[in-house]
This record gives structure tokens, sequence and C-alpha cells, in this order.
């Protein structure tokens, strides 16, 4: 597994991630979900740079208010990067409109260029807010405020028990991966390596299947009929609507930028 | 609850199993014609060797499995369908092979008090009993503990303390003493000493049998045969110089 996934995977409660606590983690989760969200569909329904520019400015200014560690979240914002990077690269050539530059005879055109641009804004604006705002939530607490926000229990159920078991599945993994290893096992492109990959891929759907199975049945043991209880009561303060007091204004503020 | 209805006069078996068939498509008969029952406090000791149909057993008595013929009564009742065995699930306390597949919860306290609030309690009572269980079992602080960061001899407890919260009037093991150090082996064995509740254990440590068992069965060929007493002694011997 990649190192950037393998770090993104422990930053549930509990796991040693230095995350001091700062003023938006006083904030109500279900408040932190719903004003991303908005910030999010504001942003990225935006057209002009000016809104865009003051997202990113915001993001970061939330990244700040979070105190998220400098190092780990450059590393995941890089890792986003890396998805786009092509994107980003091929746009220009493939959007037509006047030519900017010429590489190898095909064009680069200008419009391309501020569409790739203005696509990097948005998504740079929107993943500082998330990391700031639900990345500092625990993924049980993400889980807990989507069931009181009505979420589909389905997707909450979905959601808990992938913190459960991402970390026993992936113990798994490396456990199959150890044995292979022991016996000598080396990463080759040739029939015998993709085959026997292609064994553990398969092995691990199988366990985690049979996993699957026998935590049912264990649940069905002790009286489970399809309903979840939460434990955490959860109530706005304060904090929550002086947050709101700010970010709605300035959510309709951007909203407003727009038609200028 | 639990008290009144071990100490009430009643001699009728809590659980009793009358020519019991399993047939897996693979594997073949593995539960042929087998006659069994549990009565108030014992604690019978299940043997068998791997793949017996040991855990299968178990799995039918709770109705996970659906048998292929024969006839389970539990508690006073024949139970046939899914539905009756609802009730049966919640009286008798399955403690599952790997602590993994039965901790799903992220913390330790909403695993124990999952039971209970299926049973139907209010939330405050569900954490009542919960914090209770864990106090009773030693376990009190482990609340907020994160259940995969566990050792195995902590998630074993608390294993047993979910199982517990839910006052059950049997309980089914299936190897509890699997990948345990001989310290938390030790604090299993007496913490289940004092369990006022009849007990199916499925176990190959014949020191663990040998402390906690009132009675021996053992699947062979798909019966289920007494061992006499002596005969467990020497097994347990035999098993130990071998070691």
């Amino acid at each position: 597994m990649p190192q950037f996934l393998e770090h993104s995977g422990t930053s549930w409660k509990g796991q040693k991630v230095k995350h001091d606590l700062s003023v938006i983690d006083k904030l109500d989760p279900r408040l932190r979900v719903i004003m991303v969200t908005l910030f999010a569909f504001v942003t990225v329904l935006s057209e002009s740079f000016w809104v865009l520019s003051l997202g990113v400015l915001v993001g970061l200014l939330l990244a700040l208010l979070a105190q998220l560690n400098v190092k780990r979240t450059l590393r995941r914002v890089i890792a986003m990067d890396m998805f786009m990077i092509f994107l980003v690269i091929m746009l220009p050539f493939t959007t037509p409109g006047e030519a900017l530059f010429t590489v190898a005879g095909l064009s680069a055109s200008i419009e391309g260029f501020l569409h790739a641009l203005m696509i990097l804004l948005k998504a740079h604006a929107v993943v500082l807010s998330l990391l700031a705002l639900v990345g500092t939530l625990s993924a049980t607490t993400l889980g807990h405020a989507l069931a009181h926000l009505r979420v589909p229990d389905k997707l909450v159920h979905l959601l808990l028990f992938t913190v459960r078991y991402l970390d026993v599945i992936g113990q798994e993994y490396k456990r199959m991966r150890r044995a292979m290893q022991a016996r000598a096992f080396v990463l080759r492109t040739d029939m015998h390596t993709w085959r026997s990959i292609g064994y553990l891929i398969g092995m691990l759907l199988v366990h985690s299947l049979e996993r699957s199975e026998r935590i049912m049945d264990a649940m069905k043991c002790r009286g489970y009929k399809g309903q979840f209880y939460l434990f955490d009561d959860m109530a706005l303060g304060t904090h929550d609507y002086r947050f709101m007091a700010l970010f709605l204004p300035f959510l309709c503020g951007l909203i407003g930028l727009n038609f200028l | 609850m639990v008290e009144s209805e071990l100490s009430g006069k009643s001699t009728a078996p809590l659980i009793q199993v009358r020519g019991l068939s399993y047939r897996y498509p693979r594997r073949g008969l593995v539960l042929d014609d087998v006659d069994f029952q549990l009565n108030l406090s014992e604690r019978v000791a299940l043997t068998g060797a791997n793949g017996a149909g040991k855990t299968t057993l178990l799995h039918l008595l709770v109705g996970l499995k659906k048998a292929k013929s024969g006839d389970i009564f539990a508690f006073g009742e024949s139970r046939k369908e899914e539905r009756s065995f609802v009730d049966v699930r919640a009286r008798a306390g399955f403690l599952f092979q790997d602590p993994d597949d039965q901790l799903f919860c992220p913390t330790v306290l909403e695993d124990v008090a999952f039971g209970p609030l299926n049973l139907g309690k209010s939330r405050e009572e569900a954490l009542k009993i919960a914090t209770n269980t864990l106090a009773s079992l030693g376990m009190a602080g482990f609340e907020e503990r994160i259940t995969h960061q566990l050792s195995g001899g902590e998630k074993r407890m608390i294993t047993l303390a979910s199982v517990l919260a839910m006052e059950p009037e049997v309980l089914l093991l299936d190897e509890p003493s699997n990948a345990l150090d001989s310290k938390a082996r030790q604090h299993l064995i007496d913490t289940l000493k004092t369990l006022p509740q009849a007990m199916i254990i499925i176990s190959h440590d014949s020191d663990f049998l040998a402390q906690l068992a009132t009675r021996e069965v053992r699947l062979e060929g798909a019966k289920l045969n007494l061992v006499e007493k002596r005969k467990l002694d020497t097994v347990g011997l035999v098993e130990k110089s071998n070691q």
C-alpha cells in the first residue's frame, strides 16, 4: 500500500495522530459537515477567479484555524494533485481557442489554461476546507454526525464498518504478503507474479466475505435486528451560532460576487 | 433474573437436541443423528478433531445454520424457524472464535451496550449494564478504548463482557482460550469459574477443560460420544507429554 494512503487511513481517533484541539474542534460535527458541503457547492459552481481565489484563501484560513499538521496536510494535498495533474496538463491542448504556445505541433489554448487553473483553485479550496472542518473529526464522530443528519443508515454503517475493519483487512493483507515473502516471493514482471498477486487479492476478498458473514452471525447472536443506536447527543452551542453568523453571510457574499 | 432462573426448581434440560444431522455440500456429513442435552449449571466440554463439526453444532443450536433433520429444544420450546431462534440467541450467549468478528463497534462501551440495546433496553440502562459488566470482569476503565487496538487477552475479555451484558442463561464458548498467553488464559478460567451459567466449551486445550468442564463429549465420525472422566485425564497427560 502506498505510504500516503496508509497514513490517511490512520486519522481516526485513538491512532497516534498528533492533532491539538483547536477552535474548529469546538464546533458541532453536524454543523461542520453542513457548512463544508455548502462551501464546496458554492466554490465548485463559481466561475469567477475572484471568488475562487477568495475560496482558496478561506480554505487556508480554516486550515490555519484548525492547526493542521503542515507536513501531513501537504502530503494529502499533493496526493490529490497527483490525481489531477494529467487533467491539468491535457486541458490546454484539448480545449480549442487562442494559442498560447505550441509543443511538438500541438497548441495550448489560453481558454484551456484558464479552465485548468480554475479547476485547480476549486479543488484546493474544497480540499483545504474539508481537511480543516471534516478531516479533524474522528471517523466515528463523522459517521454519527451523518446519522444525526439523516443520511441513509446503510451509508453510515458502511462508513463505520470500514473504519472498524480496514485495519483488520490491512493486517490480513500484510500477513499474507509476509507469508509470500517468507517463501522467497519477489515482485517481477512475469506470469507467476501476476498470478500470485491475483491469488492474493482474490484470497483477501474471500477472507473479507467470510469475515463479514461471521460478523453478521455474531451480531445476530446479540439480538441485532437491523438497527443501530447512537449514544452521543449533539447540540448546537454559542460557538456554533457565532460560526454560522460569520460563515453564512460569507457564503452569500461569494455567491453574490459571481454576478458582479 | 439469571439468578432466579438458575435457582429455580425446574430440572428440564436448558438445551436438548434429538437426531440432529447436518451436511456440508463438499465436506459431507459432519453431524449424523446427534443427541445432546445441556442441564442446569453444567459445563460441558465439546472436543473433536479440526473440522469435526464442533462449531457447526453450536451454530445449529442458535439457528445460524439450519439443520437437515432433527429437533432442537431450547428453554422449554421447540425451535425451528429463524423467528423462534431470536429468543434463543438472547438467552444463550455465543462467544466467537475470533474476537475481531464480534467486536465491530469502534469503542468498547458501544460494543458491550450493543446487546442490551437490541434487547430493548433504554440508552441509560444499556450504558449502566455495560459499565457494570465491564467492572465485574475487572475491565473498568476500558470503556473509551478503541476495540481493534486491544491486545488479544483484552479483546477476549471484552467479547465476554459483551455477551454477559445480555444476561444469558447459557454460554456457548468457541475456543475461548485460543491464542491467549498463560496469564490471560488463567484470568479467563478464573472468570468463567465464577459464572453461574451453564456452558458448552469447545477447546483443544486439555488443561483449560480440566479446570472448567464437568463432563466431556467428543465429536468423532459425525457422532457425538460421551468421554469417561478417566479417559479425559489420560488424554490430557498424553497431550502434555507431547508438548
